[in-house]
């Protein structure tokens, strides 16, 4: 019989420091300066996504 | 009485998914204008694949937010994107492709379609599945960062040679409304149109076949399912391996040996029709505690 997962606990706790290094990654990206690629990126047409290049 | 609860519970997703669209596509006039948002809120990355150049969007995608940075002179990693993907990864697992993805809703309309014969998986499934890792890898990461001009700069070569979502959401509103836009249009965009046609046809013979074999978005939150907040448990007390759960889900997920596959998008089907109800999530099971210590 195939064993039956259920691990609640130690994977949500695994969960809650994912969200911490993701915050802090934010925080390390902010810091560098990446959302200004992103907007700057982001607030003109993407030629290439639309598909003309 | 199974059957009926997955029918309404998944007419209740739909409803959900498309006020998602609506909340983060909320900037009507670009569609009639032909024009995209310039705000600020595009700094920030919504959850699903929603291209920046949608003319409605007030986000921005997060896999074209991580080539835009990777393709950039000033960058070789991008952290803040990353820390978007992890959030939502670690918050939501693929919930989001699910809940809250528009290409997501467009594959689960389409698939609503009546055909001679439904297929589960397309042909080669086995080995078509791992498609969206090489995908991730070399369109997404590899490519952007290493194929640059003279001036160090890289293209997204997952939007621009791969993306349907971004033709249908970006492409096909933009330049039906923007006569300048028509005039650019070339061999680049009648094959994007082609690759929206073939998955969409896909889409009505087999099930969100885009999110089974190319999608990245996906690829990366389906690493997160097992460790996420949203996440599903099996009562093993409950569980008799009937096969009901399997049955109905559309992603083929043997759920009561692999309740947090890679490949499950939360539907919820599973859920709503196992006949010993042994199948819930981790948010409803801590409700359910929480309802039993008011009491």
């Amino acid at each position: 019989m195939k064993k039956i997962v259920n691990f609640l606990n130690k994977q949500t706790w695994k969960g809650v420091a994912l969200l911490g290094l993701s915050i802090l990654l934010m925080i390390v990206g902010v810091v560098r300066e990446e959302p200004a690629t992103v907007l700057q990126k982001a607030v003109h047409i993407c030629m290439e996504c639309i598909g003309i290049g | 009485m199974g059957r009926d609860k997955v029918r309404k519970k998944g007419i209740l997703r739909h409803w959900f998914q498309a006020a998602f669209f609506a909340v983060t596509n909320g900037y009507a006039v670009g569609f009639l204008q032909g024009k995209i948002y310039q705000g600020s809120t595009k700094a920030l990355c919504v959850p699903g694949l929603n291209c920046y150049s949608c003319p409605g969007a007030l986000g921005s995608c997060p896999i074209g937010a991580l080539q835009a940075v990777l393709d950039s002179r000033s960058f070789t990693v991008s952290a803040y994107v990353m820390g978007f993907l992890m959030g939502f990864g670690a918050l939501f697992g693929r919930l989001i492709c699910g809940w809250m993805c528009p290409f997501g809703l467009v594959q689960d309309l389409l698939y609503k379609i009546p055909f001679v014969k439904k297929i589960k998986n397309l042909p080669g499934h086995r080995y078509l599945k791992h498609l969206r890792y090489v995908i991730l890898a070399l369109f997404v990461v590899i490519l952007p960062s290493v194929v640059v001009d003279i001036v160090g700069m890289g293209k997204p070569w997952f939007c621009e040679y791969i993306c349907p979502s971004g033709t249908l959401f970006g492409g096909i509103p933009l330049v039906a409304a923007n006569p300048e836009l028509q005039s650019a249009t070339g061999g680049l965009f009648v094959w994007k149109v082609s690759l929206l046609v073939v998955t969409g046809v896909l889409s009505v013979i087999s099930y969100r076949p885009f999110c089974k074999y190319v999608c990245p978005l996906g690829a990366i939150y389906g690493w997160f399912n097992p460790v996420a907040l949203y996440r599903y448990t099996v009562d093993a007390g409950k569980c008799t391996q009937c096969g009901a759960c399997q049955k109905v889900c559309r992603m083929d997920i043997k759920v009561w040996e692999k309740p947090n596959s890679v490949d499950c998008i939360r539907c919820g089907d599973c859920k709503n029709v196992c006949p010993e109800g042994a199948i819930v999530s981790t948010w409803e099971k801590r409700k359910e505690k929480s309802r039993k210590r008011g009491r």
